[in-house]
């Protein structure tokens, strides 16, 4: 299965090889990575996707916490969550029927014209994977001359945050993550 | 005061307690090995000039395992920090608390290829609990604070702490920092109450338990709470490779080693327990077999300060999450809860009996030919003349394995070898560093002929400072367990095993001004040990043994523990 996995870790030098090479030598895959500074000063987030079973997902949380500069570790696909990623595209776009076609494409899909030239656009769309792939898939017979994709990036909602903090107050369970993803 | 960068460390070094640096100059620490000229003796800290920078690794590990304190190493870049990354995977791998001070190139030469440059940060990621790279001089001494911190808390480690030449040049106020604070790095010390309760329901609950102790137990100094829980519970107790000391060997409770070389009754009754309770152990391979066939009726209890290690090889039905000292304490504590709330603790006398069987069916054995020198004898005899009271260091092979059957281990770091990464070269310069630590105490080296001849450089360390270790040569000539896996699961096809040509081992010993004596007889064992055992300073002692005795029980890898083949 899939999993949205989200480090908050101090940003110092070698912190991005410190995580990568964490999973290469353990053998977990990384399908996407996205690394920025936060609004707090020296502090980053990662937020990668990965793939495994409940068993590997759950290695993949405690051996990155374990990282010492790593500050938390989360499994976002573990509660509700927004995950976005963005594609910017070139796309053919001739004077003429084609050039309008792309430009309902944009507009049903809510994607931007970030560039235009005589004959293709610089497109921007964000959402989540699979309206991204979608994009790209009714696109491709019009042609695409260049393309690149973010990563994921996700934030947990809020409010079920905070429901489930009420709840393993209310539970007791001192070691959620550990029971996490477990069959009770 | 404004100093330099080599003062800064060095004065680190002696707020940090540090008495013993092994290490091995070279350009990049030049600063620093000319700061220790200066001053080393009045901040009260000695150097130990090794032969081969692996060495001084090898020796940090083995005073942090003789002592529980944090071991030191020093050398220099490039070269220096390769040779010295076996000793930091080998202190990674045993949860070895060290930190490693390597020389760099000079911050503006970085990633310029320049000479002995070697990205040692990049290199040891992957076997290092954490490492830095020290860009400014002001970071010095708060670094070399974290790094002893994260060294020597939670799950011990190795910390490298990498020093471009400029940075211990340059001139700074010194500040050592009292307390750290780091937001990212916070090791559990009580489990939950939840965890402890539960786990405790299941102890008194079990017919058939047995705790299982690993080196953690050594490393948390849990020794005395583990004793305390075996007895209150009646538990019968077996340790790992690493775990050995944590339980008294004579204690009636005692099961000794389980696993790969195990005993009889030890793997048996971890097949059959069902309740098998870890105290800092991690489940390896080579004490689990076959992990689909292993201990199938059992529920576990696993006890660790290390959440990746739990459920990591085996499902954990309880797991603790902990210091195992503390873990301990807790759990005494909700065991007199429950009683006094009408939980009664079982006698188990069945189980007990069960295994008592076990082990009178096959015990260790080996055969006696004549005047042939046996290797078990040999360790036998060790461990009669000097009590069990020595701190034993071995190296990897069959005399490790016979060592850890047959010496019987009393007390906690007693018992010093390289069990995880399995590095051969380990127990002669181990043993060195344990006795800098202890000089006054015997310290033997049980070694073979392939490990020390990847080691014996140390001859000349040893004799330099008189450090008084007791070098217990086991000589048969061969990659001894090499040798036993060819005979046994390739057919006695020999390949590469021979070790056909080796030195004269008394004569090397002399060369080096070590004195040797060797035995080549059965009836001349107990003599040449008395005698080589009871003389001041350094020995070395070689016993010519058989040359295809073979360590039993053993459990093929990949096998399950009730497949150990006896003979």
């Amino acid at each position: 299965m899939r999993h949205t996995i989200s480090l908050l870790v101090e940003n110092e030098y070698g912190m991005l090889t410190r995580v990568a090479g964490l999973f290469s030598a353990r053998g977990y895959q990384i399908d996407s990575l996205c690394v920025a500074p936060t609004f707090e000063d020296g502090i980053s987030r990662m937020t990668l996707t990965t793939h495994g079973n409940d068993h590997v997902i759950r290695q993949i949380i405690q051996q990155s916490r374990k990282l010492v500069k790593v500050i938390e570790v989360w499994d976002m696909t573990a509660s509700p969550h927004v995950e976005r990623e963005m594609v910017m595209l070139t796309v053919s776009a001739k004077m003429g029927d084609q050039r309008q076609e792309v430009l309902s494409l944009v507009e049903i899909f809510r994607a931007k014209v970030v560039d235009v030239s005589e004959d293709s656009f610089i497109l921007e769309m964000t959402g989540n994977r699979e309206k991204i792939t979608a994009f790209i898939d009714i696109l491709r017979p019009i042609g695409i001359q260049d393309m690149v994709r973010t990563g994921t990036v996700a934030l947990t909602r809020v409010a079920a945050v905070k429901a489930r903090q009420i709840q393993i107050e209310e539970e007791g369970e001192e070691f959620s993550e550990l029971t996490l993803n477990e069959k009770v | 005061m404004k100093m330099r960068g080599a003062r800064i460390l060095l004065e680190a070094l002696r707020c940090e307690n540090v008495k013993h640096v092994f290490g091995y100059p070279g350009g990049a620490v030049l600063h620093i090995y000319d700061e220790l000229r200066l001053s080393g003796e009045d901040l009260g800290i000695s150097h130990y000039l090794v032969r081969h920078e692996q060495a001084a690794l090898f020796a940090a590990a083995g005073y942090a395992q003789a002592t529980g304190q944090t071991g030191v190493a020093l050398v220099t870049s490039g070269p220096g920090g390769t040779n010295a990354v076996t000793g930091i995977a080998n202190a990674f791998m045993d949860s070895l608390p060290l930190v490693v001070f390597t020389g760099q190139v000079p911050t503006h030469l970085i990633g310029n290829d320049a000479f002995q440059e070697a990205d040692l940060t990049g290199i040891t990621r992957s076997c290092t609990k954490h490492n830095y790279l020290v860009k400014r001089v002001e970071d010095l001494a708060t670094t070399i604070k974290e790094a002893f911190h994260v060294a020597s808390t939670g799950r011990p480690g190795p910390v490298l702490v990498d020093l471009p030449k400029d940075m211990t040049a340059q001139m700074c106020e010194f500040s050592y920092p009292e307390t750290i604070q780091m937001r990212s790095y916070d090791p559990p010390h009580f489990a939950p109450q939840k965890q402890i309760k539960r786990a405790v329901e299941a102890m008194i609950s079990a017919e058939r338990p047995v705790l299982y102790i690993g080196g953690g137990a050594i490393a948390a100094n849990a020794h005395e709470e583990v004793r305390h829980l075996a007895e209150r519970l009646n538990l019968p107790t077996t340790c790992t490779l690493m775990g050995l000391g944590a339980f008294p060997a004579s204690h009636p409770l005692s099961l000794g080693m389980l696993g790969m070389h195990g005993g009889y009754w030890t793997n048996m009754a971890v097949d059959n327990c069902d309740l098998l309770i870890s105290i800092g152990a991690r489940f390896d391979d080579r004490v689990t077999g076959k992990l689909t066939e292993f201990a199938v009726g059992a529920k576990f209890i696993h006890v660790d300060i290390d959440p990746s290690c739990v459920g990591k090889n085996v499902r954990a039905d309880y797991p603790v999450i902990g210091d195992a000292k503390a873990v301990c304490r807790q759990m005494l504590t909700e065991i007199d809860e429950q009683t006094s709330s009408g939980s009664r603790i079982q006698s188990r006398e069945h189980w007990h009996s069960q295994i008592a069987d076990w082990k009178r069916q096959h015990p260790f054995w080996f055969k006696e030919e004549g005047d042939i020198i046996k290797p078990q004898y040999v360790i036998n005899e060790l461990r009669r003349i000097t009590n069990g009271k020595a701190i034993v260091s071995s190296d990897v092979g069959q005399h490790q394995m016979w060592t850890a059957q047959l010496y019987s281990f009393e007390e906690p770091r007693q018992w010093l070898n390289s069990g995880g990464l399995g590095a051969m070269g380990y127990g002669f310069p181990a043993a060195m560093g344990a006795a800098t630590a202890f000089p006054d105490q015997l310290v033997v080296a049980v070694v073979g002929d392939g490990g020390f001849q990847m080691s014996l450089n140390e001859l000349a360390t040893i004799k330099q400072y008189n450090i008084p270790v007791k070098i217990l040569l086991i000589n048969n000539g061969y990659l001894g367990m090499v040798r036993q896996w060819q005979e046994q699961f390739y057919e006695h096809r020999y390949s590469q095993s021979d070790m056909e040509v080796a030195p004269d081992f008394i004569k090397l010993a002399e060369a080096y001004g070590v004195p040797a004596v060797r035995a080549t007889k059965s009836s001349e064992v107990t003599k040449v040990l008395e005698e080589a055992l009871s003389r001041p300073g350094p020995v070395l002692i070689e016993m010519k043994v058989a040359r295809e005795e073979n360590v039993f029980p053993i459990v093929p890898a990949g096998a399950a523990l009730k497949d150990m083949i006896l003979a």
